[in-house]
């Protein structure tokens, strides 16, 4: 238990600035402040992968590790659609996940958002469209937000979950 | 080499690995799998291909892992009736590979399984995407239900997962059968992350198709990648420099410890200690930070091109690198420490999701999973190519085939790929990166296996004319490995799937193709 505590101790707070949608980076209290503006509360995050090769999914991961600090501003990932506020989904959608990916939009409550992440999620990217692939998420369910990359970097995929809550944010306060 | 049994001919393959390639008849595919299953060979894969444009056939190939090359075995069948004997009962990962080879090439195995395995009801049943006059392959509006086998009995229920998961996973089906919390059965039905490689590497000329292997699993892309490039650069007989055959293997090694440090961090959580989580992602964060400075992406999905890498590493990274290798290294002797004396840690660890070397020699298993029950072979080891014949890896093996296990191989694998990758810095040869890979000649047929962090992957090249593919088989070893899965379940509590399933973490994409 204390060689645990010193590990911890040692390692210290390793957590980053979070960067606003096209930079330059604001502290996490900023981002909350934004979150909290456009939904009222924290954003819930529900995962979806519609046929990726996997590499989306590491870099989803690595948005969870303490650098990123994503819990600090009110980001979670949680296990349901049907808890969820924003879709984050990968992979040229494939022909056996496509009534899948439509089931979980369909679970998901209004009002909802959608990213698509990376070259696949955006148009398909080398999978391209076929007899088992269908392309980009676009074609399945509304998109808010698409972040290119094979991989997206982990900062781009944030930068992109914050344009799809800004985005909706955007017709609220105008109106 | 010793003779084939049975006397077969056989000629030479042009692979990274020793790798013979012999042409049967139905008798001698059956005799020769006795055969091989007698000498303890593994059935690596199982694939086919549309010949009828060359000469009115259809072709199934086995390739066999022995302990010191590789057996191809090719069995053509006439366009009239194609089909072949089964090897299911001889190898039990043959069952799924022969399912998938129906699905795309409407080329049956004899007796066997008449579900679809990767053909969900979505494509018409009648249109085979691997055969040469399917374009194009129609669609059907929704997919047919599945017949899971059901399990019956008093108190018998059943838990349907799937194929969207409640984690940051990729898709997948599993039917419990359970009493209580205790599991009777697992089924699982794969399938869902199906894109139509196979049809889409036709798609692409020699010199892409690397692009396309890097992203059959992203996780394994340097193991696939590299593969694909073996594949090519043994058909054309060009021989990568020797930096660039370092620079691999500085990438792949690379490539092992990020998933073992995440598998590590995300296998402590499962078993409710998230500080294991957060320390490991974190160094697989600074890892992945480094492969961006060093080598120029985090993830390096493009890097091994054909002929050899895409970027050099600069000298002035070497020290870092090697610096960084040794906090490395230092910080996973402490949690592992930390884990190992872990009592709760251990516990969960412990005799969870047991499979006994009997099981994973009976399945076919490979790779680390194999390891861990005291079984299976390393690449690196039994016929390593450039740069492993001078590196010489040590082989992590353990022998009581639980969770516990594979995360003690994990560990080790982890602690002597650090080694490995400062042995690679500390002699790292000097010389160019890349050189030019010329066209192959039609018709060529050639290997690449690798050893990927999960187990060995196989890039079968087939090539066309004037630089086009004529066929790419790719093989991810979770084939292998998922029907493990449903052995080392049995007996075990629901709540202890997520772990048991965190210690092989496999690869649907890998599987799905």
């Amino acid at each position: 238990m204390l060689d645990l505590l010193r590990r911890i101790l040692r390692t210290g707070i390793v957590s980053e600035r979070l960067p606003a949608p096209g930079e330059p980076p604001v502290d996490t209290r900023g981002l909350q402040e934004a979150l909290l503006g456009v939904l009222g509360r924290a954003l819930c995050i529900r995962h979806v992968d519609a046929g990726s090769c996997n590499g989306c999914e590491l870099e989803i991961h690595a948005l969870n590790n303490p650098y990123y600090n994503l819990e600090g501003a009110g980001i979670r990932f949680v296990a349901s659609p049907r808890h969820a506020d924003l879709l984050l989904v990968t992979g040229p959608v494939s022909v056996n996940m496509e009534e899948a990916l439509r089931r979980t939009y369909a679970a998901t409550p209004d009002p909802k958002l959608v990213v698509a992440v990376g070259d696949c999620g955006a148009c398909g990217g080398l999978f391209g469209e076929s007899y088992a692939s269908i392309g980009g998420v676009a074609k399945v369910i509304p998109v808010d937000v698409t972040v290119p990359g094979c991989p997206p970097s982990p900062v781009a995929i944030l930068q992109g979950i914050l344009a799809a809550t800004r985005k909706r944010a955007a017709p609220a306060s105008s109106g | 080499m010793t003779p084939l049994p049975l006397s077969i001919d056989s000629t030479s393959l042009p692979s990274n690995v020793p790798a013979r390639l012999g042409v049967v008849d139905r008798e001698q595919w059956l005799a020769l799998a006795s055969a091989m299953k007698s000498a303890g060979a593994v059935l690596l894969s199982l694939w086919g291909t549309d010949d009828r444009d060359r000469d009115g056939r259809f072709r199934v190939r086995a390739a066999y892992l022995l302990r010191h090359e590789v057996v191809v075995v090719e069995h053509p069948m006439p366009a009239t009736a194609p089909s072949y004997p089964g090897l299911e009962d001889r190898f039990p990962v043959a069952a799924r590979l022969q399912r998938t080879t129906a699905d795309l090439l409407g080329v049956v195995a004899e007796g066997g399984d008449g579900r679809g395995w990767v053909q969900h009801g979505r494509w018409s049943r009648q249109a085979f995407p691997l055969r040469r006059d399917s374009d194009p392959v129609p669609r059907t509006a929704a997919s047919e239900p599945y017949r899971f086998v059901s399990v019956s009995g008093d108190g018998v229920h059943e838990i349907p997962v799937g194929p969207v998961h409640a984690g940051t996973i990729e898709p997948g089906g599993f039917r419990f059968s359970v009493v209580g919390e205790k599991v009777l059965r697992l089924e699982q039905r794969l399938g869902y992350t199906h894109k139509g490689v196979a049809r889409r590497f036709e798609q692409l000329s020699q010199r892409e198709g690397h692009r396309l292997a890097a992203r059959l699993s992203g996780d394994s892309a340097v193991a696939f990648s590299w593969a694909y490039c073996a594949a090519l650069e043994s058909i054309t007989g060009t021989p990568v420099p020797p930096r660039a055959a370092a620079l691999r293997a500085l990438a792949l090694e690379r490539e092992r410890i990020a998933n073992h440090l995440g598998d590590l961090g995300a296998l402590g959580n499962d078993a409710g200690f998230a500080a294991g989580l957060a320390q490991f992602s974190r160094l697989k964060e600074d890892l992945l930070r480094e492969n961006a400075r060093a080598l120029g992406a985090r993830y390096l999905l493009d890097w091994v091109v054909p002929g050899g890498v895409a970027t050099d590493l600069a000298s002035e990274r070497m020290g870092v690198e090697a610096a960084q290798l040794a906090a490395l290294e230092a910080t996973v002797l402490e949690l592992k420490t930390l884990y190992d004396e872990h009592p709760g840690l251990q516990d969960r660890f412990r005799e969870a999701g047991r499979l006994s070397a009997e099981v994973v020699e009976k399945l076919g298993a490979v790779g680390l999973a194999a390891r861990a029950s005291g079984m299976g072979q390393d690449l690196r080891i039994d016929m390593p190519w450039p740069p492993y014949d001078w590196l010489e890896p040590r082989l992590i093996q353990q022998s009581t085939g639980d969770v516990a296990a594979r995360v003690q191989v994990r560990f080790g694998e982890l602690l002597e790929s650090i080694r490995l990758c400062q042995t690679l810095l500390a002699r790292l040869p000097d010389g160019a990166i890349r050189v030019e890979v010329p066209i192959a000649s039609p018709d060529r047929l050639g290997l690449g296996l690798i050893e990927g962090w999960r187990g060995p992957v196989m890039i079968a090249l087939h090539c066309g004319a004037e630089g086009a593919i004529r066929r790419c088989h790719g093989h991810d070893p979770s084939w292998q490995n998922w029907p493990l899965l449903e052995h080392a379940i049995l007996d075990n509590i629901v709540p202890d799937f997520p772990l048991i399933n965190k210690s092989f973490n496999l690869s649907y994409s890998g599987h799905d193709g």
